[in-house]
């Protein structure tokens, strides 16, 4: 994790996923510790102090819960150890039900309440492992791509250029515009394939004159995402290396494919034709074309490149 | 307007395209002259470069007048007579900056493709495949020409195209050979291949000071031209042993130097060899037959140069790296950074230091292309360098 991705995650699924499988750690903690030091008024509470078998399961269902503890503690596969407790749970129904079966009086009125209790951690136990899996599979999706390019200009240079955010189209071929509101913030449009166009507002989030721009989507954007852009000299007095590094999450469903499509197979080599144009246009003024890529650089154009002959007048 | 397409192996038309038109205000239009054939187009001819498209427009040498110039060339106006340098060149990267042309960062619009292939991306060059820019080139009756306030050079009138479109490739490229050489009083320098660039890089070789020039060929009407233009001794490989004949022509110690002015479709006296690479250049499994340049690092003196300038485009099989190694030998190689000597060898021609136009053998109209190619392939008719003219 660096500082562009604790900037993007957060956006991905709402609250802190990690927060409700570190509450049920804690809870488990709780239980097994008890269990293990104190079965006997653990057996008197939940209503099964008459049975010698059940005062022997107790310290095991503790040594379970620990075990629990401290896997959603550490902080690792939260979905995984979620989903453990689960079963756990449904494990603890089961015998509670069978205990149940047999008794009468306050002894059941105390085994229903424990049944209820357990039920009712169990479904915060479903609801952390569908939420930890999802956050999972969300951060799986998020695209990072760091990619660099050297540029013969001085990073003062490079940095103007850059922070004119309106500048971005001139060199990101998924860009149709950028609208800059202020200071700070822009309005983004990027075209994708079939006329679908993808719109999101961003922020410049930190900005370091002539060093280095952060900016990030604002929070409710269907397509989350955040950038930073370094400019640091090359050494030898070659001008400035112009380190990049972006991080989207397309959604699941239709729009994840739409923006997957804007991106294309290769998302990290689009973004290096990018810098390459920027490079060029920096260096000589403009996107250079040829008659076989009369759009300039672009990777799906290269794969369908035109004979290199002068475009005929109704493509110009 | 009329244009001279790349059709697939073996095969070129001159057909009908659309006119140019200014596409980057750094370009300018050019109505073509002259105009040459390569033996870098053979290579294309042959399809031995990728990413060659069908109808692709070739040529990379040729000269004619600027017709229009886009809104930020300003050295240049409507009327001038240019020759045009082969790599296309931006002028402001570092590679630029450090005159090398063609290197340039900024003009191969297909630089992804070909840093898979090459690892980093080359300059884009007219008329060379896909893979160097999808540039249309300048075997038709105009031109673009990107950058044209840095590349192309006026030529005064008193150099004829003969001379001049010389300029665009073959002369810069031979002097480049030469001068990579580090040429130095009583140097013996050997040259392979006597085409164009290859007499014209013995003849530079002679310019800059060797002592001694031999060139190697199989064609005799070749190296009679290296004999009488360019004051070298010759070796037809056919006739004699190429190693043995060298030492012997130098007591053993091998050239100083040499220049390989064959490139990647390298013909072999022995059956054995030719076939062995022959088959496999023609399964893909090597991309070159890189005889002579095999021949030049075994022949070159222990500390000398090896200067490559015949054309490569893939992988070489069976490269001598021990006697390179072991010899201290030094390689310099490159496309010719054709903006660098442009003007310095136009004055030299005006000085009368040199006439290259001794290499030309053939002029035809344009649409004549498939026939100059088709003489030039075969070395028929003592075929040397076709220019057409338009
Ligand atoms: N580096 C550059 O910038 C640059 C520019 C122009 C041309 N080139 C390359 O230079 C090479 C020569 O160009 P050209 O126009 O003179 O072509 P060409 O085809 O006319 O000449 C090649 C000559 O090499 C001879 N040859 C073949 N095998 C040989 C061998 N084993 N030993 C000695 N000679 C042999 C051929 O008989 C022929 O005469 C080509 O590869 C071309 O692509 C490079
Ligand atoms: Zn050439
Ligand atoms: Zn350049």
């Amino acid at each position: 994790m660096d500082r562009v991705d604790t900037m993007l995650l957060p956006e991905l699924d709402g609250p802190v996923p990690t927060a409700l499988p570190r509450t049920l750690g804690l809870l488990s903690l709780a239980l097994g510790v008890g269990a293990l030091v104190a079965p006997r008024p653990l057996a008197r509470l939940t209503g099964v102090d008459d049975s010698p078998a059940a005062q022997a399961a107790i310290p095991a269902v503790g040594a379970r819960e620990v075990v629990h503890a401290v896997g959603l503690l550490s902080g690792r596969r939260p979905a995984a150890w979620a989903w453990t407790r689960v079963a756990g749970d449904a494990l603890d129904l089961t015998l509670l039900g069978r205990a149940m079966a047999d008794r009468r009086g306050e002894r059941r009125r105390r085994l229903a309440l424990t049944t209820a209790a357990i039920a009712g951690i169990a479904a915060l136990d479903v609801a952390a492992a569908i939420g930890a899996g999802r956050a999972r599979r969300a951060r799986a999706r998020v695209i990072r791509m760091e990619v660099a390019v050297t540029v013969n200009r001085s990073p003062a240079e490079a940095y103007r250029f850059w922070r004119d955010m309106e500048n971005l189209p001139r060199f990101m071929a998924h860009l149709e515009s950028v609208h800059v509101d202020d200071l700070r913030r822009s309005h983004w449009i990027a075209r994708g394939p079939a006329g679908h166009r993808v719109e999101w507002r961003a922020e410049i989030v930190d900005d370091q004159p002539n060093r280095s721009i952060t900016w990030r989507s604002l929070p409710g954007t269907r397509v989350p995402n955040a950038g930073r852009v370094a400019f640091v000299p090359a050494p030898g007095d070659r001008g400035t290396e112009v380190r990049v590094r972006l991080r989207y999450a397309p959604p699941a469903g239709a729009l994840g494919r739409v923006v997957a499509k804007l991106f294309g197979e290769e998302p990290e080599q689009q973004v290096r034709d990018d810098l390459r144009r920027f490079k060029q246009v920096l260096e000589t003024g403009e996107v250079v074309r040829s008659e076989g890529s009369p759009n300039g650089i672009s990777v799906r154009q290269q794969a369908m490149q035109r004979p290199a002959q002068p475009l005929p007048a109704s493509r110009r | 307007m009329k244009a001279n397409v790349w059709m697939g192996t073996d095969s070129v038309r001159v057909i009908d395209v659309p006119d140019p038109t200014i596409m980057n205000a750094r370009d300018a239009i050019v109505r073509i002259s002259t105009t040459a054939i390569c033996g870098s187009d053979l290579h294309l001819y042959h399809g031995y470069i990728p990413a060659m498209r069908k109808g692709d427009i070739l040529g990379h040498e040729f000269m004619g007048e600027v017709v229009e110039v886009g809104p930020q060339v300003r050295n240049l106006k409507p009327g001038d007579r240019v020759v045009v340098p082969f790599p296309i060149a931006c002028g402001h990267c570092s590679s630029c900056q450090r005159g090398l042309y063609s290197v340039c960062e900024n003009s191969n619009p297909n630089a992804g493709i070909a840093e898979k292939v090459m690892g980093h991306s080359p300059a884009g060059i007219f008329g060379y495949s896909h893979l160097l820019g999808g540039y249309a080139g300048g075997q038709a009756e105009y031109a673009r020409v990107p950058f044209a306030d840095v590349g192309p050079l006026k030529v005064p009138e008193d150099v004829p195209d003969d001379q001049a479109v010389l300029l665009a490739d073959v002369f810069p490229t031979a002097y480049m050979g030469a001068e990579m050489c580090d040429i130095k009083p009583g140097q013996v320098i050997a040259v392979w291949g006597a085409g164009p660039v290859g007499l014209l890089a013995a003849a530079s070789a002679r310019m800059l000071g060797a002592e001694r020039v031999i060139v190697i060929d199989r064609f005799p009407y070749r190296l009679r031209l290296a004999e009488e233009h360019a004051g070298a001794e010759t070796i037809n490989y056919d006739e004699a042993d190429v190693l043995d004949t060298l030492n012997e022509m130098t007591a053993g110690r091998g050239p100083d130097a040499c220049i390989d002015a064959v490139g990647l479709e390298g013909h072999h006296g022995n059956a054995a060899m030719y076939a062995y690479d022959r088959a496999k250049q023609a399964t893909r499994t090597e991309t070159e037959r890189p005889f002579a340049l095999r021949e030049a690092i075994l022949a070159c003196r222990s500390g000398g140069v090896v200067a490559v300038v015949g054309a490569y485009g893939g992988f070489v099989d069976k490269f001598p790296m021990g006697a390179f190694m072991n010899r201290s030998l030094i390689m310099r190689t490159g496309q010719c950074h054709v903006q660098r000597y442009t003007r310095p060898l136009l004055d030299r021609i005006r000085r009368g230091d040199i006439d290259p136009s001794f290499i030309v053998s053939h002029r035809m109209p344009l649409r004549d292309a498939p026939k100059g190619y088709k003489i030039f392939q075969k070395k028929q008719d003592d075929c040397t360098k076709v220019l057409l003219t338009v």
